[in-house]
């Protein structure tokens, strides 16, 4: 085993046991901070895939900016932070629980059944001055999606304080 | 080469996927859905850059996808936490369960 | 000059800026708004002409100016967007912005700008009552700045489609337009006859619109690319003659179905039999709309279509399908132009007309015959704007009639009915009071029944007439059957036409006025009388730009002028790419000249003589007062049915209604009435009173044995009903669980 995979498989670990956390944790504040491991441990994966520049943003923007941004709705929510007691599941949990296996087992048999029948690139990409690419990528071939994209952001985010804006 | 082989982070983006789905599914709070959602999110870009490192070495595309998700992933918090917020002042409950206007 | 042609992609910038900045910005200032409108507008009408006269040396046919922009990543290869300009398109742009400017300015007048402006709660009650109450008139229209926002929107859209190199963005401007006429057509939504009318506009495009991206998916499926400067070559076209497209166990020839589909889309939009039932209803939208969208532009973009993508039709072979094509064109000429003799609505006369002249349109293209198709097209816009705006124009003189007398009757107290101003039976001797208006729906009425050598109807109805002409007179009648057909429907088509248009000056430019309103009926105002006449000089001259070089006397004068038959010297390489052939021109023939322009002599000044001195308004029965009716109801037993048909459209409408909305409304009705009032109710009331029947006749079985029964049976449909009713949860997280299921459902049949 290599250092690579032990880091891998430690990563891989830490990520899917904060997810089982966050969804089984009575708290819905429990949950959000066990929220914020897995989303470290993806960034792990990234790093490790030679995407540093995503990494790094997984870390801005999913635990600096959505996981903060969902602890706050929680905080602020009494509701949420378990003022109120009630069961944490809705009726239906065993069928979801279950249905959620089922295709767990369905996607992992078919992953092991295909083997590794990819069409593997022979070169690791190369990464140097990987940003500056996709800066410039942003710019030129993917100038459209760039722009729907902060479009939508935009939009969002107007919505977002029209809806909540006090009558 | 790397030493890990691709499948390892499909299985594991494909198991990521089923727990969010799971919480998605039977969470009562809202709040627990959306972070759900987000788990499911986080899956699929763990695909889209495990097949841009092993598979579409020289493309961009693989990347630019798993930004766009960040970017919409933010913004679907942005609104879904709004629209949680405005619940709460409304019906005074951020419960599914208790929203069921549209039942029969 | 190439250097002009770069700035093509703009021409649709400027009224989408316009439609832009009055949504946004300028919505509360209403003369500020029309004026950003006209100012779009023309702007992109100089740099239409700009591009057009940059063109004239080009050589485009050959090698079309093309302008790519990359769109969307399609896995390997990228889709992209681009403008395109060949010869027909610097046609159109010289034709669509031009008339659509004029039609801007005449809007102002139309919506009386600068007259007294009516307040919120006015219009608020005016809407309430459903359009039976008419505040005092002259008035603004309240929705005028919301107007030129469609209607920039919508010039947006024609002129996307006109530049557009790329089927996908052709489609999208094809949209764009099919909504733009749907806002349009129910501008008045208040009254329940516009909004229904929308919507019928609306679903009955829909069904050609289908086919039309199912074209366009199995164009792509096949050719890999919806560039039409890479679909319309010799290479392509040879690769679909080839392919076939499976469907089940059936496998059936590719490039027959593309181009039908596509010819499917153009039936929807240009309104051709089967699906035309929606542009007649269209008309109560305001009559600028009509004249732009419903005559002149949008409905052209079937014909333009068709004409785009006519190598997928073999023309210069004469395939089969193009004979489809041929023969829906000219069935439909002369079945709507024997519709129009029995109308009775000005704007509705119109609008079966440019049914029949767009039938007209796809019969040339469906012989062959591109450039006369388009010539059609071109100058029809010319002149059936030109009738529409003269129709608004007699409308608003009318409406003006209708108010002034409504108001010196309120003195008397009593209730009176308004006359319907767009009554051809309420009008009469307009001359006399709209002199500018009459001079110029006088010169379109001769274009459009094509009067010889002096209007540009004759030269491009004719140049329809000699192609079929040529082609049967030379393979002879087994051969050339459909040009045959073609050629005697249309000629029929062509004393119908010359007929209802004699008919129409006759109630309304001639004769007595037959109601107090059209004694009052006054002239418009300028805005809306000078685009009259600048479209009256068009009607006239445009017909010089193809006048074939052997007409006897202005064939040499057009040849020394160097015009002579410019158009097909200008259209004729077009899509030389494909056919690898140019199309070839059409002499001057005597025969159908002299024949056609007889037929539509006579049956102009028939028709203004037969009607000009009818008596009777629009109170009395049709078989009283017209001549015509009067005549049908001479001949015994179907004379009076075959007249109530022609009134009412063949009944077509009652047919759809029968066949198609009926059963689709009734079946939402079941689904709708479901458990309660027709499947549980009767079940349980059914049983009951069969149960009640027995017990009664019998009165042997056991009184409280067949209640139990009957009380059981209604009992389990109740809980059943009851049971069902529950999966409507209204809660979302129930649903997702369902849909997994069938996810997973799915994953297994995959897997299995």
């Amino acid at each position: 085993m290599t250092l690579e995979q032990g880091i891998f498989i430690l990563a891989s670990l830490l990520m899917l046991g904060s997810a089982l956390a966050m969804v089984t944790a009575r708290s819905m504040f429990v949950a959000a901070l066990w929220m914020i491991g897995t989303f470290a441990g993806v960034a792990v994966l990234f790093i490790l895939l030679n995407a540093g520049f995503l990494g790094i943003v997984q870390i801005l923007i999913y635990i600096g900016a959505i996981a903060v941004l969902i602890l706050f709705a929680i905080m602020l929510t009494p509701d949420v932070m378990g003022l109120k007691p009630g069961p944490r599941y809705t009726g239906q949990w065993p069928l979801a629980a279950v249905m959620a296996s089922t295709l767990a087992a369905v996607i992992v048999l078919l992953l092991v059944r295909a083997g590794n029948d990819w069409h593997i690139a022979d070169a690791a990409p190369n990464v140097t001055d990987f940003a500056v690419q996709l800066g410039e990528a942003f710019m030129t071939t993917y100038l459209l999606p760039f722009e729907v994209a902060s479009g939508v952001l935009l939009v969002a985010l107007i919505g977002a304080l029209v809806i909540v804006r006090d009558e | 080469m790397s030493s890990i082989p691709l499948n390892w982070y499909l299985i594991v983006a494909a198991l990521l996927f089923c727990i969010g789905l799971f919480g998605a599914l039977s969470r009562r709070s809202a709040i627990g859905i959306l972070m759900g959602i987000e788990l499911m999110l986080n899956a699929v870009n763990i695909n889209l850059v495990a097949f841009w490192r092993y598979v579409e070495v020289d493309g961009l595309a693989g990347q630019m996808f798993a930004i766009v998700v960040i970017t919409v992933a933010a913004a679907e918090a942005a609104v879904a936490l709004a629209l949680v917020r405005a619940l709460y002042r409304s019906r005074d409950t951020v419960t599914v369960e208790e929203i069921d206007l549209l039942k029969w | 000059m190439e250097s002009i042609l770069n700035y093509t992609p703009l021409i649709p910038v400027f009224p989408i800026v316009a439609f832009l900045s009055i949504i946004l910005l300028t919505r509360d200032n209403k003369r500020l708004s029309s004026t950003i409108a006209i100012v779009g507008a023309a702007l992109a009408w100089l740099l239409s002409w700009a591009v057009f006269f940059a063109s004239l040396g080009a050589k485009l046919a050959e090698h079309p100016y093309v302008q790519e922009l990359a769109w969307l990543p399609t896995g390997s290869s990228i889709f992209k967007m681009s403008v395109m300009v060949d010869p027909l398109t610097a046609i159109m742009l010289v034709m669509v912005p031009f008339v659509a400017t004029l039609i801007f300015i005449y809007s102002t007048g139309y919506h009386n700008v600068g007259k007294r402006e009516i307040s919120e709660e006015e219009w608020l009650r005016l809407t309430r009552s459903g359009g039976k109450e008419m505040p005092e008139a002259p008035y603004v229209e309240p929705k005028y700045s919301r107007f030129f926002a469609y209607v920039s929107l919508f010039l947006a859209g024609m002129l996307t489609l006109v530049v557009s190199g790329n089927l996908l963005l052709l489609f999208i401007a094809w949209e764009i337009m099919g909504l733009c006429s749907y806002l349009l057509i129910g501008f008045w939504f208040y009254k329940d006859s516009a909004a229904n009318a929308a919507k019928k506009a609306f679903l009955t495009t829909r069904v050609g619109d289908v086919l039309l991206f199912m074209g366009l998916a199995l164009l792509y499926s096949k050719t890999g690319s919806l560039n039409l400067y890479e679909i319309l070559t010799a290479e392509k076209i040879e690769l679909l003659k080839e392919a076939t497209v499976t469907l089940g166990f059936m496998s059936i020839p590719a490039l027959p179905t593309i181009a039908l589909l596509i010819f499917g889309g153009a039936v929807g939009k240009s309104a051709q039999f089967p699906l035309h039932v929606w542009l007649p209803d269209a008309m109560e939208g305001p009559t600028p709309v009509s004249a732009m969208i419903h005559a002149a532009t949008m409905v052209a973009a079937g014909v333009f279509l068709v004409a785009r993508m006519l190598p997928l039709f073999e023309p210069l072979e004469g395939s089969w399908w193009l004979n489809v094509v041929a023969l829906i064109g000219a069935f439909t000429a002369v079945f709507a132009a024997t519709i129009a003799v029995a109308q009775n609505d000005i704007k509705r006369v119109l609008a079966y007309s440019t049914i029949s002249q767009l039938g007209y349109m796809f019969a040339a293209l469906g012989i062959g015959g591109f450039i006369a198709g388009v010539f059609h097209m071109l100058t029809h816009a010319f002149f059936k704007a030109l009738l529409f705006l003269g129709s608004g124009s007699v409308i608003h003189g009318m409406e003006h009639g209708v108010h002034h007398v409504a108001h010196h009757n309120h003195g008397h107290g009593e209730h009176h009915d308004h006359p319907d101003p767009q009554d051809m039976w309420n009008m009469g001797n307009l001359r006399k009071h709209m002199p500018e208006t009459f001079w110029t729906y006088l010169v379109g009425t001769m274009a459009l029944a094509g009067i010889p050598i002096i209007t540009a109807g004759f030269w491009s109805k004719d140049e329809i007439l000699a192609e079929a002409y040529e082609i049967w007179t030379h393979e002879g009648l087994t051969q050339g059957a459909i040009p045959f057909i073609v050629w005697l429907l249309l000629t029929i088509g062509a004393v119908l036409t010359a007929f209802y248009m004699g008919r129409q000056l006759g109630l309304v430019f001639w004769g007595k006025e037959r109601t107090e309103a059209a004694k009052h009926a006054h002239e418009s105002p300028r805005s809306m009388t000078v685009p009259l006449m600048v479209l009256a000089i068009f009607s006239i001259g445009f017909g010089w730009i193809n006048i074939p070089d052997n007409t006897p006397v202005l064939g040499p004068l057009t040849e020394s002028l160097g015009i002579a038959g410019w158009l097909h010297e200008f259209l004729a390489e077009t899509h030389i790419a494909a056919l690898g052939e140019k199309y070839h021109g059409v002499p001057f023939v005597m025969q159908v000249a002299g024949l056609s322009s007889l037929l539509a002599i006579a049956g102009l000044v028939g028709g203004i003589w037969l009607y000009k001195g009818v008596t009777g308004d629009a109170t009395v029965s049709a078989f009283e007062r017209d001549p015509v009716a009067r005549l049908f109801a001479k001949i015994p037993l179907i004379g009076k049915p075959l007249w109530r048909m022609l009134e009412n459209k063949y009944y077509v409408d009652e047919i759809y209604s029968a066949l198609v909305v009926r059963p689709v409304v009734a079946f939402a009705d079941f689904l709708f009435k479901f458990d309660d009032a027709w499947i549980i109710d009767p079940i349980v009331n059914g049983v009951g009173r069969f149960g009640r029947f027995i017990a009664d006749v019998g009165r042997l079985i056991d009184v409280y044995v067949v209640d139990g029964t009957v009380n059981l049976v209604g009992f389990m449909a109740d809980e059943l009903s009851a049971g069902l009713r529950r999966l409507q949860t209204g809660r979302v997280q129930n649903y997702l669980v369902i849909l997994l299921a069938g996810v997973l459902a799915l994953a297994g049949l995959f897997l299995s």
